[in-house]
């Protein structure tokens, strides 16, 4: 991590503004070769779910099975993450096309598109990190920083988290519809009943289509067919749940109090953004199957720029950073999803005592404005 | 609710061929997908062009008669000045491209049955409609009972004729059809008076007129006829009789989009340039395929500079310009 320095708040909107500069050149270079990478992908996604669907159809060969549940599975995640999730941020809405659009797609897992894109791009990502505002925060059931108050019900958490994982999809379904919110009046039981009904009709239909319509397509292979696309579930699930927590709640992840908020301008924003996310190394494969959140800080300081250009923009996005003396978190796999696992059993016990970083100026001075 | 836009964007059309008519305008075939409704001759489509990754929508009259042995339709698009998505059709637009197209509309058409006696008045790229009209003739009519058809035609020379060829030795083929040639950078633009001596009955007749805003106006003030015999195209709306409303922020509800408007911009260009699926047509007032409702705020008619608007009020965003801060429900 570079040098001491803390940017002031003159540098602050300096970082603010060259980001800003960076955002309008990629948006003017904005062509054919981005609407050829999100078509092909699609192009690409629909083929591999097609033929895992197919080879389950004949998953008494056992190398079938597993080779259609591979596939499914790979289709399921690139439906959700490099694909669903950034469709749905409006990353490819500039295209106009109708069936590539944030108001029309609906994707592959129980959370309907339209209460997603309320709780994730607008709650999540304007509040990011915020002690309070962003239900993100250990999706309001973990306690992942010492600033949360502890409570036993904690002790269960490295249990439950596994748990979530695993159901993850049913997990971010039900947590759209904020119900914690309905005790306090914070929100309406009316209007949560209503969305608790439009998510449970879409359980249902992906029920129906992975555990009853294609088993029962599938006949004599009804169960295997069953068993594939469930196995496929879960490894979509587990592989999300893994990615998105790598994203914000690894060691050097910071979050923030609701007084951070106050008065708080364009460039602050963008580094509450940098400090609040992490990436995750790897490779081009890798990106795309994480839907690019691997590259979650360039993500978060830019939600609806195409994924395919994140990569490109990281180099120049640090080059910054160490610039401006902030710091650019980022590490493997094994060592994020290791860090966040640790943080999760230590946060599961009472303590340790620390103050959220709007009180921790002389490191980070971005409260200097407010 | 469906999108009206998804359908037309499920409605792909293949550009076959593209042919040289003019320097400057090409005819382009295309095999529509399915889905596609016969049009009648005379009726315009959507057209739908990718370009550097975005979807422009723009309008052309189908220039060939339905029924086309090859299963293709065909538009003729001249490129305008500075014209961004005719420019790309005629110069850069390839054999295999696929397009989307609309659902073909419009009343610029010939009733059924056949008035006796018929005249056309084009000029420059208005003749595509009346080419469809007369390729549709061609088709049904027999040569002895065929009404009585005459075309006044414009362009600046001979070499600039659209279609021409074609319509040259249509003319010498069909004794039903009289062909009035005018090479205005020669003779001077057509005038009304021009035209009742080249047809002294023409306001006895059925007249389906098409080209720039000037003669079409210039037309329509010298008919004596009945309203209902003059039929008229315009490719461009009538232009704005007063310039510069204020203009406003504009927030599109449904999608959460919000940009900046002047006061000579229609919504459906605003709302496009933010990423905003807009439905739209003829994008000049005429189908109402653009409306959308009106949460807040208010909105200029730029056809006739009238601000109006309610909330909940259908506005057509094709021809409407904000006046001040506007809500609109896409
Ligand atoms: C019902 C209908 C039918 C049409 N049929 C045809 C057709 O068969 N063939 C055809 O070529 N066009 C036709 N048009 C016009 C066409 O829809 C476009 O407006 C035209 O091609 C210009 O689009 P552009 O993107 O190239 O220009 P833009 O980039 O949108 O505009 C660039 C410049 O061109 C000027 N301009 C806008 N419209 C026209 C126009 N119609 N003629 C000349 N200059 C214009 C603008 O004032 C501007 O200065 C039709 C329009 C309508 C409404
Ligand atoms: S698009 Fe036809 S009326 Fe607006």
């Amino acid at each position: 991590m570079p040098g001491t320095s803390s940017p002031t708040s003159v540098d602050t909107e300096e970082f603010g503004r060259e980001l800003d500069k960076l955002r309008d050149e990629v948006i003017a270079s904005l062509g054919e070769r981005d609407a050829g990478y999100i078509r092909r992908l699609i192009a690409i996604q629909r083929k591999l779910e097609l033929s895992g669907r197919a080879l389950l159809f004949a998953s008494w060969v056992p190398t079938a099975w597993v080779a259609g549940t591979a596939a499914l599975a790979t289709a399921k995640i690139l439906e959700n993450m490099e694909i669903g999730h950034n469709v749905l941020h409006g990353q490819w809405d500039w295209m106009r096309d109708p069936k590539i659009h944030s108001t029309t797609w609906e994707w592959d897992t129980a959370s309907p598109a339209d209460q997603w894109k309320h709780s994730h791009n607008f709650v999540h990502h304007t509040w990011t990190n915020v002690l309070g505002k962003d239900r993100d925060i250990g999706y309001s059931a973990l306690r992942i920083s010492p600033e949360q108050h502890w409570h036993p019900i904690y002790l269960a958490q490295p249990f439950y988290n596994a748990l979530l994982a695993l159901f993850f999809e049913y997990g971010i379904a039900i947590y759209d519809l904020e119900l914690e919110r309905i005790p306090s009046g914070r929100k309406d039981p009316k209007e949560a009943l209503a969305q608790l009904r439009a998510v449970a009709a879409k359980i249902r239909r992906q029920i129906v289509k992975d555990y009853v319509a294609f088993p029962l397509l599938a006949g004599p292979a009804f169960l295997p067919v069953l068993l594939g696309n469930m196995t496929a579930n879960l490894a979509r699930n587990v592989w999300a749940h893994t990615i998105i927590f790598c994203g914000h709640f690894p060691e050097g992840a910071e979050v923030f109090t609701e007084d951070r908020l106050e008065g708080e301008t364009r460039g602050e924003w963008y580094v509450r953004q940098l400090l609040g996310s992490c990436n995750i190394d790897g490779g081009r494969l890798f990106h795309i199957m994480s839907g690019n959140l691997s590259h979650q800080i360039e993500h978060h300081l830019f939600p609806d720029l195409p994924s395919n250009r994140y990569a490109e923009i990281a180099p120049r996005v640090r080059a910054l950073c160490e610039r401006f003396g902030l710091p650019y978190t980022s590490g493997s796999l094994a060592r994020q999803t290791g860090s966040v696992w640790k943080r999760v059993l230590r946060m599961a016990l009472p303590g340790p005592r620390r103050q959220p970083s709007s009180a921790v100026p002389p490191e980070r001075m971005l409260k200097a404005v407010a | 609710m469906i999108n009206p836009l998804w359908a037309a964007g499920d409605l792909c059309g293949r550009v076959e061929a593209v042919k040289a008519e003019t320097v400057d305008a090409a005819t382009l075939v295309i095999r529509p997908g399915r889905g596609w409704i016969a049009h009648r001759p005379g009726q315009w489509v959507p057209i739908g062009v990718d370009i550097r990754g975005r979807r422009h929508w723009r309008t052309f009259s189908l220039s060939s008669a339905p029924g086309r042995p090859d299963g293709c339709v065909t538009i003729t698009v001249k490129a305008a000045r500075g014209g961004f998505v005719s420019t790309y059709l005629v110069r850069r637009t390839e054999p295999g491209t696929v397009i989307r197209l609309g659902r073909p509309e419009g009343e610029f058409v010939l009733p059924e049955p056949l008035p006796p006696r018929l005249l056309f008045v084009t000029a420059g790229s208005g003749i595509t409609p009346v080419m469809a009209m007369l390729d549709g003739l061609l088709s049904s009519v027999r040569a002895v009972t065929g009404p009585d058809v005459v075309l006044v035609h414009s362009a600046p020379e001979r070499d600039e004729v659209i279609f021409g060829g074609r319509l040259r030795s249509l003319a010498a083929r069909c004794a039903w059809l009289r062909l009035h040639e005018r090479h205005t950078r020669s003779e001077g633009r057509l005038r009304p008076a021009d035209l009742a001596r080249l047809c002294p009955d023409w306001t006895a007749r059925a007249v389906w007129v098409c080209g720039p805003p000037a003669m079409l106006d210039e037309i329509a003030r010298h008919w004596t006829g009945p309203a209902d015999r003059l039929h008229v195209e315009r490719f461009r709306p009538v232009p704005v009789p007063m310039i510069g409303g204020s203009g406003g922020r504009v927030r599109f509800t449904g999608s959460g989009r919000e940009a900046d408007a002047d006061g000579s911009t229609p919504l459906l260009v605003v709302g496009e340039g933010a990423g905003v699926l807009m439905p739209s047509g003829c994008r000049m007032g005429i189908c109402y395929s653009c409306v959308a409702r009106l949460r807040s705020g208010r909105v200029r008619d730029m056809r006739t500079g009238q601000v109006h608007g309610d909330e909940g009020d259908m506005i057509q965003t094709c021809v409407s310009a904000a006046a001040g801060p506007v809500e609109i429900e896409l």
